[in-house]
């Protein structure tokens, strides 16, 4: 054994223990008149416990809630009154209850012995005696054939955990590589269904756009899409209508003619992880997603310049209809939002 | 006094009538036989250091949790049926919306005490979350983890997970813009996944996102799966915690062998029990006082609409830094697409660091070989470079952290967005490793410092001048119970019996493994500072009496010269030396 171990060993203790320090009486142990004190004290506590409680309750009753949050703290008065009393009758049962054993109970220090948490050599042996002689008597170990028909059957099982979780949702298909957007379709106002003139638009200017046939009613005028339906459209087909200089434009090969006197589409959709993209920077033509910073430049195909996102917005192709309005002119012509592996 | 009658009574002695309460107690024992257990635990011994309030903190929060939810469920319908909101909150009146933002918009404006219950039960989760983890940091920095605790620390390892995913299905459920727009993002996560991804989301959503089965969903996840587990698995927290008994601090009469403290019946019952109350009073304030997740300001969830400066619940803050100084990289081959700009930050990255931090206790005690059971707690220090390495952890999570609020670092401190996040992309990376060496090395000096301490006195702030002019600080030596819980830990060299290396820790020719593992081992305690000998403290105690010696004469009496400071009778004092 090195010197080094042997130290370890004969001195793990350079200073031997000194043992339990003696117990110290508190004021409250040997003074009368401090522990009546300290009985009273945690006696009021709680009590006005009790005041708050009562408090609670008229205030439960008599403080009107409603419609404006704002009234009071900006939270409203019920909520004020209601969280303090509740808060305050609930901590002095607390602060009472601690000062009583601290002032009060015995405070002398325990002390209990701990012991190995294995169980002993005893116990192990007989235990593992014990579980012998059950899977001996079970015979599990000399028939295999019940064994393993039985382990084979278990894991089949599996199956039907799996399949009867079939019907938690449709298959993909090729729902994300569709959107309601398809030749002729307007585009018009998210706010109001109002299709959009080019000469409506002014230079920089940005418009929140969705596909007309989300204002349009059918024969029974019912909304053609409504409720989830409308829900799921719209997180794909919402799109973004920017007016640049024709100038700045770069288009790219193939899409010089997807635009209408410097008005271009884009998706709305961040290719990130989804979220509706809405800061327009006039000035650059920069598009800013605001969950995580990624930036589109829409002079430029609405390619990434900074920021997570991998792919650049999708576009969507434009002309004018007969009436002069902004129409596409094809669905997009990729999925927009975020990538997926069948993507491709 | 014997125990022989002192009177001469004439009447039979009887039998004292049982109380009440007893007569209930045998009832029940008869049924039950909860004797043997309580004769056990009613009395239990927990020793008392405030540091071991903070699972208390998230123990209580959780029951507030329950309570609080349970007040929730009474009146929230989680359903994405579109109704016309007609309660009183007017700016919304008339407007179209799920069935579940509807109810959450009663319980907030309709129900009475329902916004304090809705705000106590937001800030319970936040504060349930951030008790658990300053918790867990508790017991990684002194060692609690050690055998035989290292199951605990996998269960709780494992709530903290489930209490995050509680957290996020919870803030999920009002179907408000800002919640909505978190599971938008969370079904992109989904998709990321190569393979399965677009299936797992159709799946979870019952179609296209959003679907009208998200909300419903993780309604029954977050009141039913998620809280079930968690109460078994706290259950079983508690139940090991009062097998092993607590963890105590060395010191004075505190050994492995031994715990000290206060019996659960009448302290503990008293200061835990008045804990939760206390606990559930701050939160009541808390609720009554501070605004929290005021969700009629976001309006009702629009896949086409989006608030500006978006942000999850402060605990999912740092998996989404990742994911915002990610750079946008993408594979596409083969007719599939692959995006790791959100795959590996999103999917693999926490998983990741959960699978590092459940397995920390196994790691460090395959390096150290120290397979001893632990009931000391060791001060941070004197484990250099396990301190080190959470610190490190600390410093990736806290730079990912605020890198999930890089566009307000940049708003709030007119900073350029592109510089933050380029920053930080280089940052995750070097700054765990600065912190680790930075923490190791002030953890030996604080090590060197205890071991100066001990063999030199600390410093009493009392200067004294000796002949020749020179000024020395004099040091007392500490007391006794000081100096002895300064000394009672392990020396390292105890580990250094690994396989792979001689009795010093100095590599054989051996197994690979054991080779990798010597040469860990090594690392870990190279630099650790070991307390001194028996030896070398009688040396420094008999140098110190040595001093007091040489000092003796000088007590009480001023140098040469002092005599005529104006403060003393000067009549016949003289210069000495003349």
């Amino acid at each position: 054994m090195s010197d080094k171990h042997e130290l370890a060993l004969t001195e793990s203790d350079p200073i031997a223990d000194p043992g339990l320090p003696a117990h110290l009486p508190r004021p409250t142990d040997v003074d009368e008149s401090a522990e009546i004190r300290a009985e009273r004290q945690v006696a009021a506590l709680f009590g006005i416990s009790t005041i708050f409680t009562l408090l609670f309750c008229v205030a439960y009753f008599t403080l009107d809630i409603g419609d404006n949050p704002t009234v009071f703290l900006g939270l409203g008065a019920s909520n004020v009154a209601l969280g303090v009393t509740l808060g305050l009758a609930l901590l002095l049962i607390g602060i009472g209850a601690i000062q009583w054993a601290r002032k009060l109970m015995a405070d002398t220090e325990m002390v209990e012995l701990r012991h190995p948490a294995g169980s002993s050599e005893e116990d192990k042996a007989e235990s593992i005696a014990a579980l012998n002689a059950g899977v001996e008597e079970s015979g599990i170990g000399r028939r295999p054939l019940i064994r393993n028909s039985l382990l084979g059957a278990m894991a089949a099982l599996g199956l039907p955990a799996i399949v009867a979780l079939r019907d938690l949702g449709p298959l993909p298909g090729d729902k994300l590589f569709h959107t309601v957007w398809k030749k002729g379709m307007r585009v018009v106002q998210d706010v109001d269904g109002s299709p959009i003139k080019p000469e409506d638009m002014e230079i920089g200017q940005l418009v929140n756009g969705e596909p007309a046939v989300f204002f349009e009613e059918d024969a029974n005028g019912e909304p053609i899409y409504h409720g989830v339906e409308l829900q799921v459209e719209k997180a794909k087909g919402a799109v973004i209508i920017v007016r640049m200089q024709p100038d700045d434009i770069k288009p790219m090969k193939g899409r010089e003619n997807w635009g209408v006197e410097g008005i271009l589409c884009f998706s709305k959709i961040c290719t990130h992880v989804g979220c509706p993209i809405s800061l327009w920077e006039q000035q650059t033509h920069h598009l800013l997603c605001p969950c995580h910073q990624s930036t589109f430049d829409l002079a430029d195909g609405g390619r990434v310049i900074f920021g997570p996102a991998a792919r650049s917005l999708p576009q969507l192709p434009m002309a004018v209809d007969s009436e002069g309005y902004l129409v596409a002119t094809s669905d997009f012509t990729e999925p927009v939002g975020p990538s997926f592996w069948e993507r491709g | 006094m014997t125990a022989t009658a002192n009177t001469n009574g004439t009447k039979a002695a009887k039998v004292k009538k049982p109380s009440k309460s007893g007569a209930a107690a045998t009832w029940a024992d008869d049924r039950l036989g909860l004797g043997g257990l309580a004769k056990k635990n009613l009395r239990k011994v927990f020793p008392d250091h405030w540091s071991f309030m903070l699972g208390e903190v998230a123990l209580w929060s959780f029951v507030v949790l329950l309570l609080t939810g349970v007040f929730l469920t009474l009146w929230f319908r989680p359903s994405m049926v579109e109704v016309m909101y007609d309660g009183s909150y007017t700016q919304l009146r008339g407007i179209e919306m799920s069935e579940a933002y509807a109810s959450t918009l009663n319980i907030s404006f309709d129900v009475r005490a329902g916004l304090l219950m809705r705000q106590i039960h937001h800030w319970a989760a936040s504060i349930f979350v951030a008790a658990m983890m300053v918790h867990l940091l508790r017991v990684y920095f002194t060692g609690a983890f050690r055998k035989p605790r290292e199951l605990n620390w996998v269960i709780g390892s494992l709530l903290l997970l489930l209490g995050t995913l509680e957290g996020f299905t919870g803030y999920s459920l009002p179907d408000d813009l800002l919640s909505g727009t978190g599971i938008r993002a969370a079904d992109g996560f989904m998709k990321s996944i190569p393979v399965i991804g677009t299936y797992a989301s159709f799946f979870l959503f019952g179609g296209e996102f959003p679907g009208d089965s998200i909300i419903p969903r993780l309604y029954t996840i977050h009141v039913l799966l998620i809280p079930g587990i968690l109460l078994a698995l706290i259950a079983a927290h508690m139940l090991l915690l009062v097998y092993h008994k607590h963890t105590q601090w060395p010191g004075p009469g505190r050994t492995e062998k031994n715990v000290v403290g206060f019996p659960m019946l009448p302290v503990y019952a008293a200061k835990a029990g008045g804990f939760f109350f206390v606990v559930f009073g701050a939160l009541a304030l808390m609720g009554g006082l501070m605004a929290i997740n005021p969700v009629w300001r976001y309006g009702p969830y629009n896949p086409a609409e989006v608030t500006a400066g978006s942000q999850p619940d402060w605990y999912m803050g740092w998996p989404d830094g990742a994911l915002r100084i990610m750079p946008g990289i993408e594979s596409s081959f083969w007719g599939v697409t692959i995006p790791w700009n959100v795959f590996l930050p999103i999917i693999v990255l926490p998983g990741l660091m959960f699978t590092i931090l459940l397995m920390l206790p196994f790691i460090e005690a395959w390096i150290t070989g120290d397979k001893r059971e632990h009931h000391l707690l060791e001060r941070p220090r004197n484990a250099p470079t396990r301190t080190a390495i959470m610190v490190a952890l600390m410093t990736f999570y806290g730079l990912m952290w605020a890198a999930g609020g890089n566009d307000i670092i940049a708003t709030e401190l007119h900073l350029s967005i592109n510089q933050i996040t380029y920053f930080m992309r280089g940052a995750v990376f070097i700054g765990p490793v600065i912190a680790f060496l930075i923490a190791r090395r002030w953890c030996i000096s604080l090590q060197r410092h205890d071991n100066e301490t001990l063999l030199h006195g600390y410093e009493s702030g009392v200067i004294m001048r000796d002949a020749l002019g020179g000024y020395t600080e004099k040091h007392l030596p500490l007391p006794l119970e000081r100096a002895y819980t300064l000394t009672a830990r392990d020396r390292d060299e105890q580990q250094l019996s690994l396989p792979g290396t001689d009795g010093n820790g100095v590599v054989k020719p051996g197994s690979r493994k054991d080779q990798v593992r010597a040469k860990l081992s090594d690392w870990w305690y190279r630099n650790n500072v070991q307390k001194p000998t028996r030896a070398e403290l009688e040396e420094a105690h008999h140098h110190a009496e040595l001093e007091h010696v040489h000092d003796a004469p000088l007590e009480g009496h001023a140098a040469d010269g002092h005599q005529f400071d104006g403060r003393h009778d000067v009549h016949g004092e003289e210069l000495r030396s003349h």
